[in-house]
Parts: structure tokens; C-alpha cells; sequence
């Protein structure tokens, strides 16, 4: 760290978030007023059907749910990244994408439940592989971020965290077979992109909100970097001060009369 | 090679040694499986064909709780007087440990299981129509269980929260590992028409990942 500073925030960082916050604006302008509900007739009987407004919320379900990966991968690859090179600051991005990963999963499962409500017609549904992975998904890294919050050596959490983050990573492939296998049918669209009647609109609102969530987990991330890496050099600087306070101790006379008794002892 | 598993055999015969003496799977563990499948039999209002079409579910349920009471038993043993600073002096690798406690965990496992499938029969009224497809799901479901377990015993071992922190950190691990046994069980309990041995295939692969794993991170793990 250069000079000393009161928050973690830079003039890129700034930028970065004021675009952020901005670009949620419009998304939900977009969103929520300027595109339309999904309404489509049906050919024969002519009775309207689709998932009328509820499409809106898949605006921020799907780019969240793509972040949500990303920053897992991001996890796991930080990891490998520790194991490997054995510094604070793979280990400090692993934990800070784990923890922006963890907070987008559990949105994407609350929107998702709030979606399939009106749509699906359940909050949830048991045999669905992508709801059943996520859900895992989540419960895996709320173990990881409880590992994180114990008090240990921090390289011995490191170790220990990145080997956690690895296995998730690895299981979720199982999860996911074993899930398909179970039931063998999922509720979700082959792709959302394909089902829905794409205009132009829906399109680049959908294309928005990647971009915008984009933005707002960069933002997160680089913040949540930094208070690690802070957290990190605090530890660093209070274990050094403890040393230099002993020093100090011995230098004191009456300390150094007792260390010189003690050192004439039999 | 040959050293390695020689050393974890070593290892895998302390621990059930240490087991035969002490008998706290007979007198602890064993009970308390049971116990759970008395509990469910309790809360499904003791309806022998509810109980019967759900009991390779509740068995797998059963076995992982109590598995985590094994596995914490397991890695409490090399705590207790600083066991494993002399388990690290005595020069074994660390994947010779690892296969050795997972073995004696495997093998505690296999016991209960046996000792479960007696209860699901009397109790729930269960009937064994493959038996060849129970013993084999059964084992490699242990073995996968042993080995993700006892490499997360070594994950949370040391921290103040173990207890704690055990469950939530395995139990997510090893869903695949439920759903696989569960289906497994299902088609050789007669309990409902699905390929057995399909699901037999995704407890092989993961049992296979988590030898493999657990022995390649243990040395990351119990490293100072």
C-alpha cells in the first residue's frame, strides 16, 4: 500500500461505480417500462399466453446468474493460483469472488423463485437440474465462506480454503449429472434467449443487463479485493507492532533489571 | 508404491485398533443410526409402506449422519496428545495417511451399513431383491463417503468450530453421493422401477475423484 488512505475507493474505482449505479438505472428503465410483456396468442384458439410480466425479472435473473458462475470459476481459479504460487493475493481474490459469487447466487435463486411463481406455477421445484446445481452450488459456498470466518493461521485457512473451493468446483459437474439422471426432466428453457419472441428491444435489454451486472460485480469485486488486502495487511502490521512493543519492554530499566536477575539466576 | 500402501494399511490398523479398544462406534455410533431410523419410523407416523418406499433414502440419510459422528471421531484420534506431530515425525507420506484413515473409516462404515440394512429389513419391512447390487452400491458409496469425509475431517480439524463446521461443509459435498445410493438402493430394495446399476456408474467416478483428491490435498492440508 502507498500513503495512507480512509476508504478503499480510487478514482477508477469511483468511475467504476458511478457507471455502475448508472447503468442499473437505465436496465431498470429498460426493464420495467420500456420493453414489453411477453404476450403471445395461440395460433389456433387465439387465447394469449407467455409469461407476461414476469419476463422482466429475467432481465437481471439470467445476466446474475452467468456472474454467478463466473465468479466461481474465478474462485477456483484463484485457488489453483494459491496452491500454486503460495501468495496473499490469489488468496485474497479467491475469498473476495467466493463472497460476490455467494451474494449473486442467492439473488439468482430468490429471483428465480419469485419468477417461477407466476410461470412455472411453484416457488420451487425439485426436479429441476439448473435450480437443484445452484441450490448446491450455494449451500457448498455458504461452507466455504463459514471455513473463512474461523480464526486460524491465515495460510493454514488459505490452504484449507482453496482445497474447499476446488472440491465445490469439481462436485458441481456430479451434482448436476446425478440431478438430470434423478428425474431426467428440467422446467427451464433450452435457452431463454430462443423461447422468448426476441425483438430487437428484449434483446439488447437482456444484452444491458449482462453489461450492467458486469459492472456491478467488477465493482464489488475490486472493493471487496481491497478490504482483504487491508485486512490482510493489518494482520501483518498488528503482529509487527506486538514485536516491536516487547522490544520496547526490554529496553524499559526496571524490565531490564528483572531479565538481568532472572539471567543471574542459578 | 508399494510403500504407500503398506504405510496406510499401518495406519488404517492403528485406527481400528484404537476402535476394537475403545468401542465408541459400537457403543456410540451404531445406536445413534439406529436411533435415526427409529426417528424417522416416528415422524412418517409409522407407516410401514410409506417407511418401505422411503427407506433407501432414509438409510443413506442415517449413514451420513452418522458418518460425520465417524469422521470426527477419526480425525479427533490424531488430537488427542498431539498424535498427529508424531504421526507427521514418522516420515509417512501424507497420502499414506489419508488412505489409511479412510480405509478405517471405509471399514466402520461398512459395519453400520450392514448393521442398517438389518434395521431398514426389520423395522421398515424392507425386502432384499438384488442382493448383489446392495453389497456392491453399498461399498463404493462407503468408500466415497470415507474418503470425502475424511478429507474434510482433516479440512476442519484444529479450528475451534469443527463440530460446527463439519456438517456444512460435507454433507453439500456428498448429495450426489445420496441421490446416487438412494436410486442405487431403490432398484435393489424393489422400491421403485429405475437402473441401479447406472447410478452405480456416478458413485464409482465419485469415489474414484475422492480417493484421488483427498490424497493429493492431504499433504497441503496437514503441512505446517
Amino acid at each position: 500500500m502507498t500513503g495512507r488512505r480512509d476508504t478503499t475507493g480510487s478514482a477508477g474505482s469511483r468511475l467504476l461505480g458511478v457507471s455502475a449505479l448508472v447503468g442499473v438505472a437505465v436496465l431498470l428503465l429498460f426493464a420495467f417500462v420500456l420493453t414489453d410483456p411477453d404476450v403471445r396468442v395461440h395460433p389456433t384458439t387465439g387465447e394469449e399466453f407467455g409469461q407476461f410480466d414476469a419476463v422482466r425479472l429475467l432481465y437481471l435473473h439470467v445476466p446474475m446468474a452467468v456472474l454467478t458462475y463466473a465468479a466461481y470459476i474465478l474462485c477456483a481459479a484463484a485457488s489453483v493460483g494459491y496452491l500454486v504460487r503460495r501468495t496473499p493475493w490469489w488468496d485474497v481474490t479467491a475469498y473476495a469472488a467466493a463472497e460476490v459469487g455467494t451474494v449473486f447466487c442467492g439473488l439468482v435463486l430468490v429471483t428465480g423463485s419469485i419468477w417461477g411463481r407466476p410461470v412455472w406455477n411453484t416457488w420451487w421445484e425439485w426436479g429441476d437440474v439448473r435450480l437443484m446445481t445452484t441450490l448446491v452450488l450455494f449451500l457448498l459456498f455458504l461452507g466455504y465462506l463459514a471455513l473463512r470466518r474461523t480464526t486460524v493461521d491465515p495460510r493454514h485457512q488459505a490452504r484449507r480454503a482453496a482445497v474447499v473451493a476446488l472440491v465445490a468446483v469439481l462436485d458441481i459437474p456430479l451434482v448436476n449429472r446425478s440431478v438430470e439422471w434423478w428425474e431426467n426432466r428440467t422446467l427451464h428453457q433450452q435457452s431463454t434467449l430462443a423461447e422468448l419472441k426476441i425483438q430487437d428491444l428484449t434483446l439488447f435489454t437482456l444484452m444491458l443487463g449482462f453489461v450492467v451486472f458486469g459492472l456491478v460485480a467488477a465493482w464489488l469485486l475490486l472493493h471487496r479485493f481491497r478490504v482483504g488486502w487491508l485486512e490482510q495487511a493489518a494482520a501483518e502490521h498488528g503482529v509487527a507492532m506486538a514485536i516491536a512493543e516487547r522490544h520496547a519492554e526490554l529496553d524499559m530499566p526496571d524490565v531490564d533489571a528483572a531479565v538481568g536477575d532472572a539471567g543471574d539466576g542459578p | 508404491m508399494r510403500e504407500v500402501f503398506a504405510d496406510a494399511l499401518l495406519i488404517a490398523a492403528k485406527d481400528l485398533r484404537i476402535e476394537a479398544r475403545s468401542r465408541v462406534l459400537v457403543n456410540q455410533v451404531a445406536p445413534f443410526a439406529l436411533l435415526v431410523l427409529v426417528l424417522f419410523g416416528f415422524a412418517l407416523d409409522a407407516d410401514q409402506r410409506t417407511l418401505r418406499t422411503f427407506a433407501p433414502g432414509l438409510f443413506w440419510v442415517a449413514v451420513l449422519l452418522a458418518s460425520l459422528l465417524a469422521v470426527q471421531r477419526s480425525t479427533s484420534l490424531e488430537h488427542a496428545d498431539g498424535a498427529h506431530t508424531g504421526l507427521r515425525l514418522s516420515g509417512m507420506a501424507p497420502s499414506s495417511v489419508f488412505l489409511g484413515k479412510a480405509a478405517a473409516v471405509f471399514v466402520q462404515l461398512a459395519v453400520l451399513e450392514v448393521l442398517l440394512v438389518v434395521g431398514i429389513v426389520v423395522l421398515y419391512g424392507s425386502t432384499i431383491e438384488d442382493p448383489l447390487l446392495l453389497v456392491v452400491s453399498g461399498l463404493v458409496a462407503g468408500v466415497a463417503v470415507a474418503a470425502t469425509g475424511t478429507l474434510y475431517g482433516a479440512l476442519a480439524s484444529g479450528l475451534g468450530v469443527r463440530e460446527t463446521l463439519l456438517p456444512i461443509l460435507l454433507l453439500p459435498v456428498l448429495a450426489p453421493v445420496l441421490i446416487g445410493a438412494t436410486r442405487a438402493f431403490d432398484d435393489a430394495l424393489g422400491a421403485a422401477a429405475v437402473d441401479g446399476w447406472a447410478w452405480l456408474g456416478l458413485l464409482v467416478v465419485f469415489g474414484l475423484v475422492a480417493t484421488v483428491l483427498g490424497a493429493l490435498a492431504h499433504g497441503a492440508l496437514i503441512e505446517d
